[in-house]
């Protein structure tokens, strides 16, 4: 188990070195900072004096060793168009993107279970396979679709629901900016969310229902049958249960999709998290506010991707085998 | 040597397809599939002679046409799909689309499948620490979803050469990001059958023979391991094409000059609003329809030729 643990971690460590790599090359490799810093009028020898004393002429791992070490203590250089410390900047619209992604899972959690189990206890039920039909098509509508119908049927045709922005948001705890409290942070949550939550949905929906299936047909249900257990308690206690192992790290492995699929809905509706200022900051080149956003987003995936894992080898011993790979 | 060879194999192998074809005329909705499928397929190659008009002439963008409803609304016989916010007749324009979808689909997973297979079958046959190595990447590569990885070097790439510079790179770029992020899907299929057929004797035979690994890996072992590829192929294409849909949207991919289906739609929903919605509705129809009939012939494929996919 410590070596799984191990393994898991020096992966995870071994990613974020790769990450950070990337957003230092685009740092380093996009614009002069000189140039940024000091006017025209600034003669060549005194640039070439700044440019030895930040130690722009140093060699690219030095270089890279002390943007690292900046990283770690949370430095992850100043946004160009904000003016701002590019960490700041991200972190301020962190809470936009996680209430989003969050009601996107919760809608997920409250639909797709029950909905999968409907098509597993009962697959010839005209109602299951109406939830596999759908889910089909599902499959195959991406995401900005959706999102469009969503709007022009939701916002323009029907006036229900505003298309664009975060609405009201109250202050809570002095830093996290939540639309929860109000109906109108509310309300303009309901599209995005239900966006996000319908493009994912139907993988959610046909791995439960062939899991559930499957769990259906062994031995320990039908021995519980044949204890004379209620229905209910089967389904519910012992076999849902069991389904829920797998489409855990199918979750986990969708996390980065998640991340995909926030950059797309929060650019079609204007929602003010991250991934729209990712998309601002590529259209402005803000690049440290492009590498920052690239760190903190690649930690946040690394540290569940590995939380995952590491619960789920708790959970089921034969994972943490050396041949794992299959 | 060669004889008996021949004869034991070429009649198995040819009623295994025969079934599975005669499986196929038998399900209606697979049918379907394949001839919308084709349709597309053809339209798409046709396209310079089918398109009524010709996209790369000058007076082809005409903004005194600009935002006609299709003919079925306006009435207006010049226009079957209407036309754009500069004029473009949309069904020139979709099927110009489509044919540089399909074209972006297709080159990216020929990448995807040529650099899966090929570190499938070293990491099967090979085994040992290279095994080990190649999966674990395989594991972090999957971790990552090719649309957000893409997402992200598409966005590094556009500014680090500008976006009129970009834009004549777009294509190539776009079919390099999908075609190199999505290998470990056949990699681990492969893998897994390369397992499966290393223990049969016919490899052991060919060892004996004094044949090289190269010669073992290429000739002898991938011909038996291809046909859970053939199953991922084609869900495969479907899903570039949607990353290729998506990149554009986002407007990281084609350019709203030369569009596919992805930038028509990103360019028709600035429109919706003002009440033009077939600039948006049809190009999201045409690859709404496109995706899922790929869906159901890889569906299909899926539970006949029954190959031990990876659960996905």
């Amino acid at each position: 188990m410590v070596i799984f643990i191990l393994r898991r971690l020096l992966q995870a460590c071994f990613v974020m070195i790769i990450i950070s790599l990337i957003s230092f090359a685009i740092q380093d490799k996009l614009g002069d900072p000189v140039q940024q810093m000091v006017g025209m009028t600034v003669s060549q020898q005194e640039r070439d004096q700044l440019r030895n004393e930040l130690g722009l002429n140093d060699s690219f791992l030095s270089q890279y060793w002390r943007f690292a070490q900046g990283a770690i203590q949370g430095d992850l250089g100043t946004s160009y168009y904000y003016k701002e410390p590019a960490l700041d900047v991200i972190l301020d619209k962190l809470p936009a993107t996680l209430e989003l992604a969050f009601s996107a899972i919760f809608i997920i959690i409250i639909v797709a279970i029950p909905c999968g189990v409907w098509a597993a206890i009962k697959p010839k039920h005209p109602v299951s396979r109406l939830i596999m039909v759908v889910s089909s098509i599902g499959l195959s509508i991406p995401i900005f679709i959706v999102a469009i119908l969503l709007v022009y049927v939701f916002s323009i045709e029907l006036n229900l629901a505003p298309s664009f922005g975060r609405g009201e948001t109250t202050n809570i705890f002095g830093v996290w900016e939540s639309g929860f409290f109000t109906k109108d942070g509310l309300r303009h949550l309901l599209l995005p969310s239900m966006a996000l939550a319908i493009a994912l949905m139907p993988i959610f929906i046909r791995l439960i229902r062939a899991e559930m299936m499957e769990v259906l047909q062994s031995e320990y249900i039908r021995f519980a049958w044949s204890k004379g257990l209620s229905a209910p308690r089967i389904y519910f206690k012992h076999a849902l249960k069991n389904t829920m192992l797998p489409v855990i790290t199918v979750g986990g492995i969708q996390a980065g999709t998640l991340v995909a699929y926030t950059i797309l809905t929060e650019t079609i509706f204007q929602w003010p998290g991250m991934g729209f200022l990712f998309m601002d900051a590529v259209n402005r080149v803000d690049t440290p506010l492009v590498s920052a956003y690239l760190i903190v987003v690649g930690g946040i995936f690394v540290v569940t991707n590995t939380l995952v894992d590491l619960i789920y080898g708790l959970v089921n011993p034969t994972v943490r085998l050396a041949s794992h790979g299959l | 040597m060669k004889y008996p060879k021949k004869d034991l194999i070429q009649p198995m192998s040819g009623s295994r397809w025969q079934h599975i074809w005669s499986g196929f005329v038998g399900d209606k909705l697979a049918v379907m599939a394949l001839i919308i499928f084709a349709f597309y397929c053809i339209v798409a190659l046709l396209a310079p002679l089918v398109a009524p008009y010709d996209v790369k002439d000058p007076a082809f963008m005409d903004l005194m046409n600009a935002e006609i409803a299709p003919m079925w609304i306006s009435g207006d016989p010049r226009f079957l799909f209407g036309t754009d916010a500069q004029g473009r007749d949309l069904l020139s324009v979709i099927l110009y689309g489509t044919r540089l979808s399909l074209t972006i689909g297709l080159c990216a997973v020929l990448i995807q499948a040529t650099l899966g297979i090929c570190i499938g079958l070293a990491a099967g046959y090979l085994g040992g620490r290279i095994d080990n190595f190649l999966m674990r990447c395989a594991d972090i590569q999957l971790s990552f979803s090719n649309m957000m990885v893409a997402i992200v070097f598409l966005a590094i790439f556009q500014s680090l050469f500008g976006v009129a510079m970009y834009q004549q790179l777009a294509m190539v770029m776009l079919i390099l990001v999908i075609g190199l992020t999505e290998w470990p899907l056949f990699a681990r299929t492969i893998r897994a059958s390369v397992l499966a057929e290393r223990q049969k004797e016919y490899v052991d035979a060919a060892r004996v023979m004094g044949l090289s690994s190269k010669r073992i890996m290429f000739r002898h072992i991938l011909p038996n391991t291809l046909s859970p590829v053939l199953v991922i192929f084609t869900v495969q294409i479907a899903n570039a094409i949607v990353a290729e849909a998506a990149l554009s949207f986002l407007g990281l991919g084609m350019p709203a000059t030369e569009p596919s289906l992805g930038s028509l739609i990103s360019a028709g929903f600035a429109y919706m609003f003002a009440g033009s919605w077939w600039i948006c509705v049809l190009p999201s129809m045409t690859l709404i329809i496109l995706i899922l009939v790929m869906n159901l012939l890889g569906d299909w494929l899926r539970d006949h030729l029954n190959p031990r996919t990876y659960k996905d």
